[in-house]
């Protein structure tokens, strides 16, 4: 199966890289964008893993390497069974 | 005292932290390949600047599960060892939770390097003893992540714990919270700064200020703090 991780960084934290493009975006004569935010996505392929403990694998990988949560948010889904 | 420098996939001033230690301080040095864990020789273990796993995910966050790493939470907890993470290491000590916070791109997305003005905030440090307190030292930055970050609770205690070792002076280059430039734990034995002090210990180099910081960790070590 495989698994869609999204990471983003917090709400209120600033993301130098989101305001750079929303420069570009609105030098483009996008005026309507009012803020742009970037983050990852990363995908995971497992095998052999009960669907019902996706989850807590997942959580384990992002609190131990993939997500850095003084900065960072993430929401998973399997997207492919 | 015998120094290490820790060699990641990626590290590129370990040779330069070598040097400094080696034949600018005199004091002995060896190379720490990032897979040994066999490190209680050393009296102060260094992670050099460079980029780790090509900084890919975050940068430090896959040194951070390095064997190195892993014998390094066994080592700090001994208060006479000290180990000090310049640039690319003090983002490994912060991804590995050695430091509280956590590291930013620049506010200006650019990578920087130059000369800045850092002022020494606490010389109750094994790093900084020989220092004054609000001593301005001219050490240079070269990094891409430097924007420290901490939320407020955070920052609040690392300030009344006098965490805080260095500040960027009159000039904030990266956009780091409270001005921050280098930041130790509670015990005081790590320490995390961006500016390079071994890329300033002689006069050929424009600043002999870094040595000041590899001085003291000698004089802390031999017990002969002196101001």
């Amino acid at each position: 199966m495989v698994v869609r991780i999204i990471v983003n960084l917090k709400r209120g934290v600033l993301d130098p890289q989101g305001k750079a493009v929303l420069g570009a975006l609105q030098n483009l004569g996008f005026s309507s964008v009012k803020d742009v935010r970037v983050g990852k996505v990363i995908y995971l392929r497992l095998e052999g893993v009960d669907k019902g403990k996706v989850g807590g694998i997942v959580e384990e990988m992002c609190a131990k390497l993939l997500v850095n949560p003084v900065i960072e948010d993430y929401q998973w889904e399997i997207v492919e069974e | 005292m015998k120094f290490g420098v820790v060699i990641f996939p990626g590290s590129n001033c370990d040779m330069d932290c070598y040097w400094a230690v080696r034949e600018v301080l005199g004091e002995e040095c060896e190379y720490i390949w990032y897979k040994d864990t066999d490190i209680w020789d050393f009296d102060c273990i260094i992670l050099p600047g460079g980029f780790s796993y090509g900084d890919y995910l975050r940068a430090g966050a896959i040194a951070k599960v390095s064997p190195i790493i892993g014998a390094l939470r066994e080592f700090v907890k001994d208060e006479s060892k000290l180990v000090i993470g310049i640039c690319n290491g003090f983002q490994i000590l912060l991804e590995a939770g050695f430091l509280p916070g956590a590291m930013l791109r620049n506010r200006n997305l650019k990578f920087i390097c130059e000369y800045v003005d850092v002022v020494v905030e606490n010389n109750e440090t094994p790093f900084t003893c020989l220092c004054e307190r609000g001593e301005v030292l001219r050490i240079p930055i070269a990094h891409m992540e430097g924007n420290y970050f901490a939320d407020e609770k955070t920052l609040k205690s690392i300030i009344e714990n006098g965490q805080v070792v260095f500040r960027y002076h009159k000039f904030n280059p990266n956009g780091s919270i409270y001005d921050i430039a280098g930041i130790c734990n509670r015990k005081k034995n790590v320490l995390g700064m961006m500016p390079h002090p071994e890329r300033c210990c002689e006069e050929l180099l424009g600043s002999t200020d870094g040595l000041k910081i590899f001085r003291s960790i000698v004089a802390y070590h031999g017990g002969k703090v002196e101001a």
